[in-house]
């Protein structure tokens, strides 16, 4: 897995994927490119023009708590998100983000501040805050979920394996 | 040596899990929606998916954001009936109702299955003694050819809970109390497992609503016992052989909580968060521009009857709009014959098209700036109902429908 460097954008705690993406546009189309625009567009209007293709999502505890939307990760991805920094994630979403290949990382983001230049090694499993210049270890991910990570989502696992080949 | 959640899921990987373990396990029921089967439609073609594994076993159901109010989503809606119909799948279109009050309705959601949903409250299932969790349009695809999903056997937290539940509060105070005490993420990835003899003395229905909203508190899923009343309910609806599955006297919780309900007053869930739960005390008077009573949370026959028999001989305040949606076509025929739909009308109630609109925020009922809406759904985050301006207080059915006459929040004790 690549290295991967960009700045980081700075949420709380308890961000739910309603406020990733509304259900007023999930429910319309399947064009992420298009609800990319909105990503975050009721806690934080005009988001979307603030990400530089590369930047990260860096945020508290739980994130991505609420509905099972698989458009939440989706559409963090087609906004130019490299990964996703939190403190922890909500079940469903963590899986989601492995399912369709976007990185979840859990470190301590307290040590992140709004606008830090990071770069992170998804292969050793650490955030280099380049502005601070200091080092977080993160929580290496579960066994079967490097698997599927690493064959590039659950699509791809699939096509590979022909089904499940976690064991 | 087990939990509920271990136990069941020792039964369909015929080996004995443990918390912690990871298992691929076959699912016994799936069920997707408006929202997720689109995606779930292109996950499956991605996957070369040719046929679904057990189309009889797998439901799609057209309720977020129904009847369409838009031709994208008439579009989305058409690609959902045409796979339905080339796969040979079960569905539910406009109108049946919301998808978790249909899955148990009609004899899907049975004691000791496993069940997946494209949809965060599949979790409602647990109070049948379902091990039923959400799970995202890939994860849904990937069971639907090959019958499978993976889990990792969460850990369990028991809830036990005693008392008698006073009148006027309802297993909607219990869920809010659950939500407030253990915040959004004091289970994450965790079973709760929801027990005692307050939930005993509810009915099957009523439990619901409950487990609805386990996922409120992260948790994986909301189980309960599979007991006579729970076997009442599923015995003449279930499409397929079951078995209850109990915890073993010597089964491991991570944590126990008790909790003695028999002083609980109606809780009240204040924006823009689940969890920040308060007792109705605080809030009363606060004005209110809208009522909302119906979802997947308190859309049931026993909810509108409770509202009814409030509403009843009164009218909604005049300055208030109250919105009602049966959760069901089954539910809402059932009030038609019962009375219930009259009584709710002459109070001036909006009855519309059993589905999700409101509650999510796609149709049938958005606030305007600066509102206030009560409503019995189950989230009030800021933008849920779809508009980040307005303000969502989440309650009772009864508190609701007391609200409703009085124009402000007010405590339903005052007329039960």
């Amino acid at each position: 897995m690549k290295e991967l460097f960009g700045r980081a954008h700075k949420f709380g705690d308890n961000i739910n994927t309603d406020y990733i993406i509304a259900g007023k546009y999930k429910f319309k189309s399947t064009d992420m490119n298009d609800m990319a625009k909105h990503l975050m567009e009721d806690i934080r209007p005009g988001f979307y023009d603030e990400i530089e293709d590369g930047d990260f999502i860096v945020a508290g505890h739980n994130f991505g708590m609420g509905s099972s939307r698989e458009q939440a990760p989706l559409v963090i991805k087609a906004a130019g998100i490299s990964a996703v920094i939190a403190q922890d994630f909500a079940r469903i979403f963590y899986r989601n983000c492995i399912n369709v290949g976007l990185p979840v990382i859990e470190c301590d983001t307290s040590r992140i501040d709004q606008g830090d230049e990071l770069r992170v090694d998804l292969e050793r499993g650490f955030v280099h805050n380049v502005t601070k210049d200091t080092r977080i270890k993160a929580t290496p991910l579960p066994a079967v979920m490097v698997k599927i990570l690493n064959d590039g989502g659950l699509a791809e696992h699939f096509q590979k394996h022909g089904g499940f080949n976690l064991d | 040596m087990g939990t509920i959640a271990e136990n069941i899921i020792s039964n369909h990987v015929g080996k004995g899990a443990k918390a912690n373990d990871i298992v691929v396990c076959p699912v016994d029921f799936m069920m997707s929606q408006d929202g997720t089967t689109p995606l779930t439609i292109r996950a499956f073609k991605d996957m070369q998916g040719k046929k679904v594994a057990r189309p009889d076993r797998y439901a799609i159901v057209i309720d977020h954001n129904a009847p369409s109010p838009m031709e994208s989503v008439s579009n989305l809606h058409k690609q959902m009936r045409e796979f339905a119909k080339e796969q040979g799948s079960i569905l539910y279109d406009v109108g049946e109702g919301v998808c978790h009050v249909l899955v148990p309705e009609n004899g899907y959601a049975l004691p000791g299955s496993v069940i997946i949903g494209a949809d965060s409250h599949t979790t409602t299932y647990g109070a049948l003694n379902a091990f039923a969790t959400g799970v995202g349009s890939t994860d849904m695809a990937a069971a639907l050819i090959s019958g499978r999903t993976w889990f990792k056997v969460p850990q369990t937290i028991k809830l036990d809970y005693h008392g008698k539940l006073p009148k006027g509060t309802f297993s909607k105070d219990i869920a809010l109390r659950m939500c407030g005490r253990l915040t959004a993420n004091g289970a994450t990835y965790k079973a709760l497992e929801i027990t005692g003899e307050a939930i005993e003395a509810l009915s099957a229905e009523a439990r619901m609503t409950i487990s609805n909203m386990a996922v409120e508190t992260g948790a994986k899923v909301g189980l309960m016992n599979a007991d006579r009343k729970v076997l009442d309910y599923v015995a003449p609806r279930a499409k397929y052989p079951f078995q209850g599955v109990s915890a073993d006297a010597d089964a491991k919780y991570e944590q126990v909580v008790r909790e003695d309900i028999s002083k609980l007053g109606p809780q009240v869930a204040c924006p823009p968060d689940v969890d920040n739960v308060v007792p109705i005390e605080k809030v009363l008077g606060k004005h209110i521009d809208q009522v909302f009573i119906g979802t997947c949370t308190n859309g049931r026959i026993e909810d509108l009857r409770i509202a009814a028999s409030i509403l009843d001989g009164r009218r909604a305040h005049k300055d208030l709009r109250l919105i009602v949606a049966p959760a069901s076509r089954a539910v809402m025929q059932e009030a038609m014959e019962c009375g219930v739909l009259q009584k709710l009308v002459k109070a001036g109630a909006a009855v519309t098209t059993p589905s999700c609109g409101p509650c999510v925020g796609t149709c049938g009922g958005i606030p305007s700036d600066n509102e206030v809406v009560l409503s019995t759904a189950n989230r009030n985050f800021k933008g849920r109902m779809g508009n980040t301006k307005a303000d969502v207080y989440l309650a009772s059915p009864a508190t609701a429908a007391y609200s409703a006459i009085k124009g402000c929040v007010s405590d339903p004790r005052e007329v039960l």
